[in-house]
């Protein structure tokens, strides 16, 4: 997901006071950043608090680079709103982790220094206009699977910001199909690209839900705590099973042959994504990686004189309004 | 850390004649930046009429191990509620 393959820290605290812990959330209390914690548990947040935060700002990043040239000023202006909302999002996620006693610069450091990871999915191209459509439509959905179990999370913090990105969710996935629809709808040539769009984009979208359970070693942990609400396979069966009527209605085809409903199962049986080619670009190999990296860090870099300026005219600004006083 | 920009407490009234209530945080050099971001982080959609900001360590905030002692008095004093006295119905509406 945005946060994806987030390994749970280990834990050695009093055994009485772990229990008590564990009730808590059992009995579906929130825990607030100066309750007592397990070192793990705060430790495994901070990374998938983390990770998610990271991932809105560099999604930033596909999408903010079709701003331009959008094909209406319409368009523009719903983009612009809509990468505006991840920036938010961003915020509130790292506001979240910094109630568990982790620095915003020592965040952020740890991004640009690649300590820290973001969602596979943002290490893709987007190509042409198709392709920002088809990010609304499946990266969204695929997110918001995630996001709305995520609302009732056991960490206050953590919960009150997915019911806020909730909210604007639904907005950036009805864009995009609405985007994608437009183009499915239009000359052959158009339909051609959302086509192509959704071949490009089926599989690693699949893949932001992490690895399939089986080699997920990491869940047990993370789902007693409510840090994590469902397995990887689940969301995955789940958004496969919302999406491909969605395909149906543009006339798209999922670039998927062995896609077919399964009357028995109740679900669609579909092709797990490529995992060599998952793993591959998290290690940093995906075809935008080393891109994506790059403009965090120049941006990081390029706002530093502003970052000092400010915070030295505020400070002189007090000191002023001190000696007046 | 070095040159971190402070942490702000935002609070927000989402209608005339509501309380203003927390609804997050962000980091701002001073209190005007800090407004002028609130605005953008948290009333994109229409959320406030209404926002102040507060640097989060002028917040003092009671210790989650004082439950105990600071909201247990409460508990006993069942009187305090109305519905502990019992009116008679020809009485009517009190
Ligand atoms: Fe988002
Ligand atoms: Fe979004």
């Amino acid at each position: 997901m945005y946060a994806q393959m987030i390994k749970s820290e280990a834990t050695q605290d009093d055994p009485e006071k772990l229990a008590a812990f564990q009730a808590r959330i059992d009995a579906g209390e929130k825990i607030e950043p100066k309750d007592w914690m397990p070192e793990g548990y705060r430790k495994t947040l901070i990374r998938q608090i983390g990770q998610h935060a990271h991932s809105e700002i560099v999604g930033q990043l596909p999408e903010g680079n079709w701003i331009t040239r959008a094909p209406t000023l319409e368009r523009k202006a719903i983009l612009l709103a809509k990468v505006q909302d991840e920036a938010g999002h961003g915020l509130y996620l790292y506001c979240a982790a910094e109630t568990l006693g982790v620095s915003r610069d020592e965040i952020t450091e740890m991004l640009l220094d690649g300590r820290m990871k973001y969602s596979s999915i943002f290490n893709y191209p987007t190509l042409n206009w198709a392709d920002i459509g088809a990010v609304g439509w499946l990266v969204d959905g695929a997110a918001i699977m995630n996001q709305v179990p995520l609302q009732r999370t056991s960490f206050g913090p953590y919960s009150r910001a997915m019911i806020r990105i909730c909210k604007e969710e639904s907005f950036h996935q009805r864009q995009g199909y609405d985007a994608i629809r437009k183009m499915a709808e239009g000359t052959p040539e158009q339909k051609k690209m959302a086509q192509d769009a959704l071949n490009r984009l089926w599989y690693p979208s699949l893949m932001m839900f992490g690895p399939s359970d089986k080699d997920s070693v990491h869940s047990a942990q993370s789902m007693k705590w409510k840090i994590k609400m469902n397995t990887n396979d689940e969301l995955r069966q789940k958004f496969v099973d919302q999406t491909v009527p969605q395909a149906e209605y543009l006339g798209l085809t999922v670039p998927d042959e062995n896609l077919k409903w399964n009357e028995e199962r109740g679900h669609y049986d579909y092709t797990d994504p490529d995992w060599s080619e998952f793993f591959d670009v998290i290690q940093g190999n995906g075809p935008c990686n080393v891109d994506r990296l790059a403009d965090r860090n120049k941006a990081w870099d390029d706002g530093a004189w502003v970052r000092d300026g400010l915070l030295a005219h505020a400070k002189k600004k007090a000191a002023r309004q001190h000696a007046a006083e | 850390m070095k040159n971190e920009w402070p942490l702000w407490e935002i609070f927000i009234r989402g209608q005339h004649g509501m309380s203003h209530r927390h609804v997050g945080s962000l980091h701002a050099p001073d209190a005007e930046m800090a407004i002028k971001n609130a605005r953008d982080v948290y009333t994109r959609r229409n959320e406030g009429v209404s926002i102040w900001v507060v640097e989060a360590n002028h917040i003092s905030a009671s210790s989650p191990s004082d439950k105990g002692p600071l909201y247990e008095p409460s508990e006993s004093k069942v009187y305090r509620h109305p519905t502990f006295f019992d009116i008679p119905e020809e009485v009517g509406a009190m």
